[in-house]
């Protein structure tokens, strides 16, 4: 890539004014606030590789919808929510969990790259399911991402109190009669429909820097949960839209920004939370 | 303590558990008075979990009956406050002391919860200032000892206003000085505000100076009554079907297999040691 092509800041004003651009800009505004929100708690319940498996299952439906001349949105956001619930049914056990994730995934990557072997079309839409585009959010596929997006906020925002009580505390919200077990297949179908809409960004192999580090940095530097997650929605819309912008001068896939930012926020998060950690331990 | 007019704050009546063929206790009776404390204490596999299991309305019992204050017991029941045994917190968990005994008072509802904030947070700020926690309430959970955890716990199980607490092996993994601060925090809280006590423990002694009655279960055997009763040679050989001795040292019980019999005294271990006394070693750690 060209360098001074970063800096081309009248290529980038030119580029802000096109309709595509905006749709993308858009996209990425609705992301990174629902992948911001659940940030945390994916990162209280262990769930990065889940997100990972999630993230390879909605890359196999959106790779199945490309070959049966569907939208690539709507096969992703099946692929995602099928797999979110073979995962929250079939790992409720921490210690399968793992191995549950690994089997599945293996198995629905491979499947996607005999679907993509099969799809007659363009290389580049075959290589952008995996590490993202810029383009190729068209109006009816802003409409789909508003309304899972909404969808996701809203029952997240019903569930929150009970949801939250059974991330940090499970034992004592089993008590408390929180119905814990179920909760898990759903915050995962949540988790799964998020995931989907990041990989139409960012690609099924980027789907972490929104889902996961967002929260991870956030939880570095508060214990407080509302913080952790106005924080989370913050780092994600700063990587996301951040990353769009950056990559439209030079015309490279968004995710290598995105993932970038996304980065050195979590890099920085973990020094300002070891230096909050050492002076909190003295102060004890 | 018995002598009271009152109805109980926990009532068993024939109460029996069963998994299949395997009967954990039965014809189980047992009153608790509001304000009393019960520890119950027994080998590992002997059902005392599953006694607060049933207790919690997360186990019916299989013959018999079960009330709360009076009502039958049912899942999530606003009488029943429940600290469990302390446990390592992660650091990525994004929870502070507040937040803990916050959901402890409203966790179980649906919703932001953003109406009636200003209460909860009253009420919270109330129960963290009656255990002496407010110094460190605010701080991430996973940065605070043992001890500390298990005072926000009490907090948390106190917060609303419970008639009955259930208490699972709150004490273990601390060390002797926590065990004995946190089993008299339980048992003066708990007073102050008439709640019945259930503790399951597999220790007797750090609760021994708070305690009015023992359950002791072994293999579907039973006894119930004040620890000078119950805590015999006679009625733990008895229960045991096996010679064991109960020595008492100054304000200490000391429960030991005769020589020559393996006995799970509920330390979980199968020992001929008397595991107190390996508990008193693990007391001298810094």
């Amino acid at each position: 890539m060209n360098l001074d092509a970063l800096f081309d800041i009248d290529t980038t004003l030119n580029l802000l004014e096109l309709g595509f651009v905006r749709n993308a800009l858009l996209a990425g505004a609705i992301l990174g606030l629902v992948s911001g929100v659940l940030g945390p708690l994916v990162v209280a319940r262990n769930m990065s590789f889940a997100v990972h498996g999630t993230a390879e299952l909605a890359f196999t439906g959106a790779a199945a919808a490309l070959l049966l001349g569907w939208s690539v949105g709507t096969g992703a956001l099946l692929g995602a929510v099928v797999a979110a619930l073979i995962l929250g049914l079939l790992g409720q056990r921490g210690s399968e969990r793992d191995s549950v994730i690994g089997a599945v995934l293996a198995f629905g990557l491979g499947l996607g790259v005999l679907l993509l072997s099969l799809y007659p079309g363009r290389a580049s839409s075959k290589f952008s399911l995996l590490v993202g585009q810029i383009v190729g959010v068209s109006s009816t596929g802003i409409a789909l991402l508003s309304v899972s997006a909404l969808a996701v906020i809203l029952v997240f925002a019903l569930l929150y109190r009970p949801l939250l009580f059974a991330s940090v505390d499970p034992g004592v919200a089993v008590a408390r009669g929180v119905p814990v077990r179920l909760l898990t297949p759903v915050f995962a179908v949540l988790v799964g429909i998020a995931t989907a809409l990041a990989v139409q960004i960012v690609g099924a192999l980027l789907v972490l820097s929104l889902m996961v580090t967002p929260g991870a940095a956030a939880s570095r530097v508060t214990a407080n949960p509302a913080l952790a997650a106005l924080l989370a929605v913050l780092f994600a819309e700063v990587a996301v839209l951040g990353g769009i912008v950056l990559s439209l001068a030079p015309g490279v896939p968004i995710s290598s920004f995105v993932t970038a930012i996304s980065f050195l926020i979590y890099l920085v998060c973990r020094f300002v939370g070891g230096a909050r950690h050492r002076r909190l331990v003295a102060s004890g | 303590m018995t002598h009271d007019d009152r109805p109980p704050a926990l009532r068993l009546r024939s109460a029996r558990l069963a998994y299949g063929d395997r009967v954990l206790w039965d014809g189980l009776d047992l009153d608790v008075m509001p304000g009393e404390f019960v520890a119950v204490l027994g080998p590992n596999g002997s059902g005392k979990t599953s006694l607060l299991r049933v207790l919690l309305g997360l186990q019916p019992l299989s013959g018999g009956e079960v009330e709360i204050a009076g009502a039958a017991v049912r899942r999530g029941s606003r009488r029943i406050g429940y600290i469990p045994q302390q446990r390592a917190v992660d650091s990525t968990v994004t929870v502070r002391g507040t937040d803990l005994v916050g959901l402890g008072l409203d966790g179980h509802r649906w919703g932001l919860g953003l109406r009636g904030r200003s209460d909860r947070r009253r009420r919270v700020r109330a129960a963290v200032e009656a255990v002496n926690a407010t110094g460190y309430a605010s701080r991430p959970l996973g940065l605070l000892s043992g001890g500390e955890q298990q005072r926000l716990r009490v907090a948390q199980a106190l917060v609303g206003s419970p008639d009955v607490l259930l208490c699972d092996e709150p004490l273990l993994s601390l060390d002797l000085a926590s065990q004995r601060m946190v089993s008299e925090l339980i048992a003066e809280s708990a007073r102050g505000r008439d709640a019945a006590v259930v503790f399951v423990t597999h220790e007797i002694n750090p609760v021994l100076p708070v305690v009015d009655r023992v359950l002791y279960l072994v293999d579907g055997r039973f006894r119930i009554g004040p620890p000078d009763e119950v805590m015999t040679s006679e009625v733990l050989s008895e229960l045991y079907r096996t010679p064991v001795r109960v020595l008492r040292l100054g304000d200490r019980i000391m429960v030991m297999a005769e020589s020559g019999h393996r006995v799970d005294l509920g330390g979980g271990l199968e020992t001929e040691q008397p595991h107190h006394v390996s508990d008193e070693t693990e007391g001298r750690q810094p």
